[in-house]
Protein backbone atom coordinates (compact mmCIF):
# COMPACT_ATOMS: atom_id res chain seq x y z
CA UNK A 1 0.00 0.00 0.00
CA UNK A 2 1.34 3.52 -0.99
CA UNK A 3 1.82 6.61 1.34
CA UNK A 4 -0.78 8.83 -0.12
CA UNK A 5 -0.15 12.48 -1.17
CA UNK A 6 3.31 12.43 -0.95
CA UNK A 7 3.81 13.93 -4.40
CA UNK A 8 -0.03 14.66 -5.17
CA UNK A 9 -1.50 17.16 -3.79
CA UNK A 10 -4.55 16.38 -0.80
CA UNK A 11 -7.89 18.12 -2.40
CA UNK A 12 -8.35 20.53 1.01
CA UNK A 13 -5.07 21.51 2.11
CA UNK A 14 -3.60 21.88 -1.78
CA UNK A 15 -0.64 20.37 -0.66
CA UNK A 16 1.47 17.06 -0.09
CA UNK A 17 0.93 15.80 3.75
CA UNK A 18 4.85 16.24 4.55
CA UNK A 19 4.74 19.71 4.13
CA UNK A 20 1.72 20.70 6.12
CA UNK A 21 2.91 18.03 8.76
CA UNK A 22 6.52 20.10 9.21
CA UNK A 23 4.51 23.22 9.36
CA UNK A 24 3.00 21.67 12.45
CA UNK A 25 6.19 20.57 13.55
CA UNK A 26 7.83 23.98 12.97
CA UNK A 27 4.81 25.77 15.16
CA UNK A 28 5.55 23.72 17.82
CA UNK A 29 9.67 24.65 17.84
CA UNK A 30 8.16 28.66 17.48
CA UNK A 31 6.13 27.42 20.83
CA UNK A 32 9.39 25.59 22.61
CA UNK A 33 11.88 28.26 21.35
CA UNK A 34 9.50 30.99 22.15
CA UNK A 35 8.80 29.41 25.99
CA UNK A 36 12.65 29.82 26.48
CA UNK A 37 12.92 33.05 24.81
CA UNK A 38 9.97 34.54 27.40
CA UNK A 39 11.81 32.77 29.91
CA UNK A 40 15.04 34.48 29.39
CA UNK A 41 13.31 37.83 28.98
CA UNK A 42 12.13 37.49 32.15
CA UNK A 43 15.13 36.23 34.09
CA UNK A 44 16.96 39.28 31.82
CA UNK A 45 14.50 42.08 33.69
CA UNK A 46 14.14 41.03 36.77
CA UNK A 47 17.99 40.43 37.41
CA UNK A 48 19.32 42.27 40.36
CA UNK A 49 22.06 44.70 39.27
CA UNK A 50 25.47 43.30 38.84
CA UNK A 51 24.46 39.70 38.44
CA UNK A 52 23.97 39.18 34.72
CA UNK A 53 27.25 39.19 33.17
CA UNK A 54 27.94 41.42 29.49
CA UNK A 55 30.38 40.97 27.22
CA UNK A 56 31.41 37.66 28.15
CA UNK A 57 30.47 36.21 24.48
CA UNK A 58 32.65 36.24 21.76
CA UNK A 59 30.85 38.77 19.25
CA UNK A 60 33.23 37.83 16.01
CA UNK A 61 33.00 34.29 16.36
CA UNK A 62 28.93 34.69 16.99
CA UNK A 63 29.12 37.16 14.05
CA UNK A 64 30.98 34.25 12.13
CA UNK A 65 28.63 31.35 12.81
CA UNK A 66 25.82 33.52 11.56
CA UNK A 67 27.24 33.93 8.57
CA UNK A 68 27.98 30.00 8.23
CA UNK A 69 23.85 29.64 9.03
CA UNK A 70 22.54 32.06 7.02
CA UNK A 71 25.26 30.39 4.02
CA UNK A 72 24.11 27.20 4.24
CA UNK A 73 20.10 28.46 4.52
CA UNK A 74 21.29 30.25 0.96
CA UNK A 75 22.93 26.79 -0.40
CA UNK A 76 20.23 24.48 1.19
CA UNK A 77 17.48 26.37 -0.78
CA UNK A 78 19.76 26.65 -3.89
CA UNK A 79 20.15 22.77 -3.90
CA UNK A 80 16.15 22.36 -3.65
CA UNK A 81 16.02 24.62 -6.95
CA UNK A 82 18.68 22.44 -8.11
CA UNK A 83 16.51 19.13 -7.87
CA UNK A 84 13.36 20.97 -9.69
CA UNK A 85 15.34 21.66 -12.77
CA UNK A 86 16.69 17.78 -12.63
CA UNK A 87 20.36 18.81 -11.60
CA UNK A 88 21.09 16.45 -9.09
CA UNK A 89 24.87 16.56 -9.34
CA UNK A 90 24.45 20.63 -8.71
CA UNK A 91 21.84 20.14 -5.82
CA UNK A 92 25.01 17.44 -4.34
CA UNK A 93 27.47 20.15 -4.21
CA UNK A 94 25.28 22.91 -2.81
CA UNK A 95 23.96 19.79 -0.04
CA UNK A 96 27.25 18.79 0.85
CA UNK A 97 28.12 22.63 1.28
CA UNK A 98 25.14 22.76 3.80
CA UNK A 99 26.53 19.78 5.74
CA UNK A 100 29.85 21.16 5.88
CA UNK A 101 28.97 24.72 7.14
CA UNK A 102 26.50 22.21 9.66
CA UNK A 103 29.83 20.73 11.06
CA UNK A 104 31.32 24.16 11.24
CA UNK A 105 28.90 25.96 13.45
CA UNK A 106 28.83 23.21 15.90
CA UNK A 107 32.64 22.86 16.01
CA UNK A 108 32.70 26.94 16.27
CA UNK A 109 30.30 26.23 19.08
CA UNK A 110 31.96 23.77 20.85
CA UNK A 111 35.52 26.28 20.80
CA UNK A 112 32.99 29.10 22.72
CA UNK A 113 31.71 26.26 24.90
CA UNK A 114 35.26 24.86 25.49
CA UNK A 115 36.20 28.49 26.16
CA UNK A 116 33.40 28.95 29.16
CA UNK A 117 34.61 26.22 30.75
CA UNK A 118 38.29 26.82 31.53
CA UNK A 119 37.09 30.76 32.44
CA UNK A 120 36.51 30.68 35.99
CA UNK A 121 35.18 33.58 38.24
CA UNK A 122 36.43 34.17 41.87
CA UNK A 123 34.08 35.71 44.73
CA UNK A 124 36.63 36.24 47.38
CA UNK A 125 36.02 36.45 51.00
CA UNK A 126 36.85 40.63 51.50
CA UNK A 127 34.03 40.63 48.72
CA UNK A 128 35.52 41.51 45.45
CA UNK A 129 35.26 39.56 42.03
CA UNK A 130 37.32 38.66 39.65
CA UNK A 131 37.47 36.89 36.45
CA UNK A 132 40.14 34.40 34.88
CA UNK A 133 41.82 31.45 34.09
CA UNK A 134 43.78 28.90 36.21
CA UNK A 135 46.97 27.44 35.02
CA UNK A 136 46.69 24.28 33.03
CA UNK A 137 43.40 25.25 32.01
CA UNK A 138 41.47 22.37 33.62
CA UNK A 139 37.53 22.11 33.25
CA UNK A 140 35.00 22.46 35.62
CA UNK A 141 36.70 23.31 38.73
CA UNK A 142 34.57 24.97 41.44
CA UNK A 143 35.05 25.64 45.15
CA UNK A 144 34.27 21.89 45.96
CA UNK A 145 36.88 20.85 43.81
CA UNK A 146 39.63 23.15 45.97
CA UNK A 147 38.85 20.43 48.96
CA UNK A 148 38.62 17.40 47.67
CA UNK A 149 42.28 17.96 45.82
CA UNK A 150 43.15 19.19 49.11
CA UNK A 151 44.58 22.68 46.92
CA UNK A 152 45.84 25.47 49.23
CA UNK A 153 46.25 27.82 46.63
CA UNK A 154 46.00 27.63 42.52
CA UNK A 155 47.50 29.97 39.82
CA UNK A 156 45.21 32.21 38.65
CA UNK A 157 45.46 34.56 35.74
CA UNK A 158 42.99 37.39 36.59
CA UNK A 159 41.54 38.87 33.36
CA UNK A 160 42.63 43.00 33.03
CA UNK A 161 38.65 43.66 33.96
CA UNK A 162 35.65 42.21 35.40
CA UNK A 163 32.62 42.35 33.56
CA UNK A 164 31.30 44.87 35.80
CA UNK A 165 33.80 46.65 35.63
CA UNK A 166 33.33 50.13 32.69
CA UNK A 167 34.65 49.56 29.94
CA UNK A 168 38.44 50.14 30.06
CA UNK A 169 40.76 51.91 27.05
CA UNK A 170 40.94 49.32 24.35
CA UNK A 171 44.91 49.83 24.80
CA UNK A 172 45.08 49.15 28.21
CA UNK A 173 42.84 45.72 27.63
CA UNK A 174 44.92 44.42 25.09
CA UNK A 175 48.27 45.14 26.66
CA UNK A 176 47.36 44.06 30.38
CA UNK A 177 49.64 40.95 31.22
CA UNK A 178 47.96 37.80 31.84
CA UNK A 179 50.42 36.09 34.83
CA UNK A 180 49.79 33.50 36.87
CA UNK A 181 50.45 34.42 40.45
CA UNK A 182 49.19 32.38 43.48
CA UNK A 183 45.57 33.04 45.09
CA UNK A 184 45.27 31.10 48.77
CA UNK A 185 42.46 29.08 48.80
CA UNK A 186 41.56 30.33 52.14
CA UNK A 187 40.98 33.96 50.39
CA UNK A 188 38.33 32.26 48.01
CA UNK A 189 34.57 32.71 48.78
CA UNK A 190 33.37 30.35 45.47
CA UNK A 191 35.13 29.77 42.40
CA UNK A 192 33.56 28.60 39.25
CA UNK A 193 33.99 28.40 35.71
CA UNK A 194 30.95 29.64 33.25
CA UNK A 195 28.97 27.20 33.49
CA UNK A 196 25.33 26.52 33.68
CA UNK A 197 25.55 26.82 37.66
CA UNK A 198 27.34 30.16 37.43
CA UNK A 199 24.75 32.60 37.20
CA UNK A 200 21.09 32.45 35.50
CA UNK A 201 22.49 34.35 32.42
CA UNK A 202 24.72 31.08 31.87
CA UNK A 203 21.94 28.77 32.69
CA UNK A 204 19.84 30.85 30.19
CA UNK A 205 22.60 30.62 27.26
CA UNK A 206 23.66 27.06 27.91
CA UNK A 207 19.82 26.36 27.42
CA UNK A 208 18.87 28.26 24.59
CA UNK A 209 22.35 27.39 22.27
CA UNK A 210 22.55 23.94 23.31
CA UNK A 211 19.01 22.95 22.40
CA UNK A 212 19.47 24.90 19.15
CA UNK A 213 22.63 23.21 18.15
CA UNK A 214 20.76 19.92 18.85
CA UNK A 215 18.40 21.03 15.98
CA UNK A 216 21.42 22.05 14.13
CA UNK A 217 22.90 18.73 14.58
CA UNK A 218 19.36 16.71 14.01
CA UNK A 219 18.49 18.67 10.91
CA UNK A 220 22.26 17.91 9.42
CA UNK A 221 22.00 14.27 9.80
CA UNK A 222 18.62 14.76 8.15
CA UNK A 223 19.78 16.45 5.27
CA UNK A 224 23.08 13.99 5.48
CA UNK A 225 20.82 10.91 4.80
CA UNK A 226 18.59 12.28 2.48
CA UNK A 227 22.17 13.41 0.60
CA UNK A 228 23.95 9.90 0.93
CA UNK A 229 21.88 6.79 1.64
CA UNK A 230 18.19 8.48 1.05
CA UNK A 231 19.56 9.39 -2.50
CA UNK A 232 18.67 6.39 -4.06
CA UNK A 233 14.78 7.92 -4.24
CA UNK A 234 15.80 10.61 -6.85
CA UNK A 235 16.47 7.32 -9.35
CA UNK A 236 13.02 5.72 -8.64
CA UNK A 237 10.47 8.65 -7.38
CA UNK A 238 12.51 11.55 -8.54
CA UNK A 239 9.19 13.89 -7.22
CA UNK A 240 9.09 12.58 -3.73
CA UNK A 241 12.92 12.78 -3.17
CA UNK A 242 12.89 16.54 -3.99
CA UNK A 243 9.88 16.91 -1.77
CA UNK A 244 11.84 15.36 1.05
CA UNK A 245 14.43 17.91 0.52
CA UNK A 246 12.26 20.83 0.12
CA UNK A 247 10.81 19.88 3.71
CA UNK A 248 14.03 19.20 5.30
CA UNK A 249 15.17 22.51 3.82
CA UNK A 250 12.00 24.19 5.53
CA UNK A 251 13.47 22.84 8.98
CA UNK A 252 17.08 23.86 8.35
CA UNK A 253 15.73 27.64 7.32
CA UNK A 254 13.71 27.71 11.00
CA UNK A 255 16.98 26.64 12.81
CA UNK A 256 18.77 29.65 10.71
CA UNK A 257 15.67 31.43 11.84
CA UNK A 258 16.40 30.84 15.81
CA UNK A 259 19.75 31.85 15.12
CA UNK A 260 18.72 34.65 13.70
CA UNK A 261 17.31 36.01 16.83
CA UNK A 262 19.49 34.01 19.15
CA UNK A 263 22.37 36.14 17.87
CA UNK A 264 21.91 39.33 19.31
CA UNK A 265 19.45 38.17 21.84
CA UNK A 266 22.64 36.88 23.56
CA UNK A 267 25.86 38.20 22.10
CA UNK A 268 24.93 41.80 21.53
CA UNK A 269 22.42 43.08 23.96
CA UNK B 1 2.65 20.89 -9.16
CA UNK B 2 1.96 24.79 -9.25
CA UNK B 3 3.12 27.08 -12.04
CA UNK B 4 5.90 28.59 -9.37
CA UNK B 5 7.86 25.98 -9.29
CA UNK B 6 8.17 24.95 -12.63
CA UNK B 7 11.70 24.76 -14.07
CA UNK B 8 11.61 27.90 -15.71
CA UNK B 9 9.71 29.50 -12.58
CA UNK B 10 12.36 28.30 -10.22
CA UNK B 11 15.51 29.49 -12.51
CA UNK B 12 14.30 33.54 -11.60
CA UNK B 13 13.82 32.58 -8.30
CA UNK B 14 17.74 31.47 -7.69
CA UNK B 15 18.69 35.01 -8.60
CA UNK B 16 16.45 36.28 -5.81
CA UNK B 17 17.62 33.85 -3.16
CA UNK B 18 21.12 35.25 -4.08
CA UNK B 19 19.67 39.06 -3.54
CA UNK B 20 18.19 37.91 -0.55
CA UNK B 21 21.05 36.33 1.12
CA UNK B 22 23.03 39.26 0.11
CA UNK B 23 20.81 41.35 2.39
CA UNK B 24 21.10 38.81 5.39
CA UNK B 25 24.91 39.18 5.15
CA UNK B 26 24.20 43.29 5.33
CA UNK B 27 21.19 42.48 7.61
CA UNK B 28 23.92 40.78 10.21
CA UNK B 29 26.67 43.55 9.52
CA UNK B 30 24.05 46.27 10.51
CA UNK B 31 23.58 44.13 13.86
CA UNK B 32 26.94 44.53 14.79
CA UNK B 33 27.36 47.52 14.19
CA UNK B 34 24.59 49.03 15.55
CA UNK B 35 26.28 47.84 18.82
CA UNK B 36 28.49 50.30 18.58
CA UNK B 37 25.80 53.51 18.70
CA UNK B 38 25.20 54.62 22.15
CA UNK B 39 21.51 55.16 21.93
CA UNK B 40 19.64 57.44 25.02
CA UNK B 41 17.90 54.05 26.28
CA UNK B 42 18.54 50.71 26.37
CA UNK B 43 15.17 49.84 25.24
CA UNK B 44 15.57 51.77 22.02
CA UNK B 45 18.32 49.34 21.31
CA UNK B 46 16.47 46.29 21.86
CA UNK B 47 13.66 47.62 19.91
CA UNK B 48 15.56 48.23 17.20
CA UNK B 49 18.05 44.88 17.54
CA UNK B 50 14.97 43.16 17.14
CA UNK B 51 13.53 45.01 14.48
CA UNK B 52 16.73 44.29 12.48
CA UNK B 53 16.43 40.88 13.32
CA UNK B 54 12.80 40.48 12.22
CA UNK B 55 13.42 42.18 8.88
CA UNK B 56 16.20 39.43 8.36
CA UNK B 57 13.92 36.26 9.92
CA UNK B 58 10.84 37.72 7.31
CA UNK B 59 13.29 37.92 4.43
CA UNK B 60 14.37 33.68 5.55
CA UNK B 61 10.68 32.82 5.83
CA UNK B 62 9.10 34.69 2.89
CA UNK B 63 11.68 33.77 0.28
CA UNK B 64 13.86 30.64 1.36
CA UNK B 65 10.55 29.13 2.60
CA UNK B 66 8.54 30.52 -0.11
CA UNK B 67 5.75 31.77 2.26
CA UNK B 68 5.26 34.70 0.10
CA UNK B 69 2.98 32.46 -1.96
CA UNK B 70 2.23 29.30 0.12
CA UNK B 71 -1.54 28.20 0.38
CA UNK B 72 -4.28 28.87 2.77
CA UNK B 73 -3.60 25.87 5.30
CA UNK B 74 0.06 26.99 5.65
CA UNK B 75 -0.97 30.79 6.52
CA UNK B 76 -3.45 29.36 9.01
CA UNK B 77 -1.43 27.08 10.80
CA UNK B 78 1.14 30.20 11.33
CA UNK B 79 -1.33 32.72 12.18
CA UNK B 80 -2.45 30.39 15.19
CA UNK B 81 1.00 29.93 16.50
CA UNK B 82 1.43 33.82 16.08
CA UNK B 83 -1.25 34.09 18.75
CA UNK B 84 -0.34 32.05 21.35
CA UNK B 85 3.40 33.03 20.80
CA UNK B 86 1.93 36.43 21.26
CA UNK B 87 -0.29 34.93 24.22
CA UNK B 88 2.74 33.51 25.67
CA UNK B 89 5.17 36.85 25.14
CA UNK B 90 1.95 39.03 26.84
CA UNK B 91 1.86 36.33 29.92
CA UNK B 92 5.47 36.84 30.76
CA UNK B 93 5.23 40.42 30.77
CA UNK B 94 2.28 40.27 32.64
CA UNK B 95 3.79 37.47 35.34
CA UNK B 96 6.56 40.60 35.58
CA UNK B 97 4.34 43.44 36.75
CA UNK B 98 1.99 41.10 38.73
CA UNK B 99 3.08 40.69 42.41
CA UNK B 100 1.38 38.98 45.47
CA UNK B 101 -1.15 41.20 47.33
CA UNK B 102 0.50 43.08 49.81
CA UNK B 103 4.18 42.87 48.47
CA UNK B 104 3.33 46.02 46.33
CA UNK B 105 6.18 47.99 47.50
CA UNK B 106 8.80 45.90 46.42
CA UNK B 107 7.48 47.00 43.32
CA UNK B 108 8.24 51.09 44.13
CA UNK B 109 11.74 49.84 45.02
CA UNK B 110 14.14 52.19 42.85
CA UNK B 111 15.89 49.47 40.73
CA UNK B 112 18.61 50.17 38.14
CA UNK B 113 17.93 48.58 35.38
CA UNK B 114 20.92 45.96 35.33
CA UNK B 115 21.82 46.62 31.85
CA UNK B 116 21.93 50.00 31.76
CA UNK B 117 25.61 51.26 32.26
CA UNK B 118 27.22 54.43 30.91
CA UNK B 119 23.57 56.01 29.59
CA UNK B 120 22.23 52.80 27.93
CA UNK B 121 25.72 52.19 25.70
CA UNK B 122 26.21 48.66 25.37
Amino acid sequence: MEIPYVVKARPDTGLFNAKVGIWLFLASEVMLFGALFSAYILLRVGADPGSWPQGLLNVPIGTFNTTVLISSSVTVVLSWAALKMGRFNTYRKYQAITILCALGFLGIKSFEYRDKWTHYEIWKTDGTRVTGHIEGSPYFWNTATLTKKKLDQIMFAPDARHYNDPPAEHHVEAHAKHEFAPVKTSDIKRLSAFVPSHSTFFAIYFTLTALHGLHVLAGALVIAYIWGPGARMWKTDPERYTNRVEVSGLFWHFVDLVWIFLFPVLYLL
Amino acid sequence: MSDAHSPEAIKKHVRTYLVIFGALLAGTIVTVWLRSIHFGDFWITVAIALTVATIKASLVAGFFMHLISERKAIYATLATTVFFFAAMMYLTVWARVQVPRGSEYLMRQEVPHPAVRNGGAL
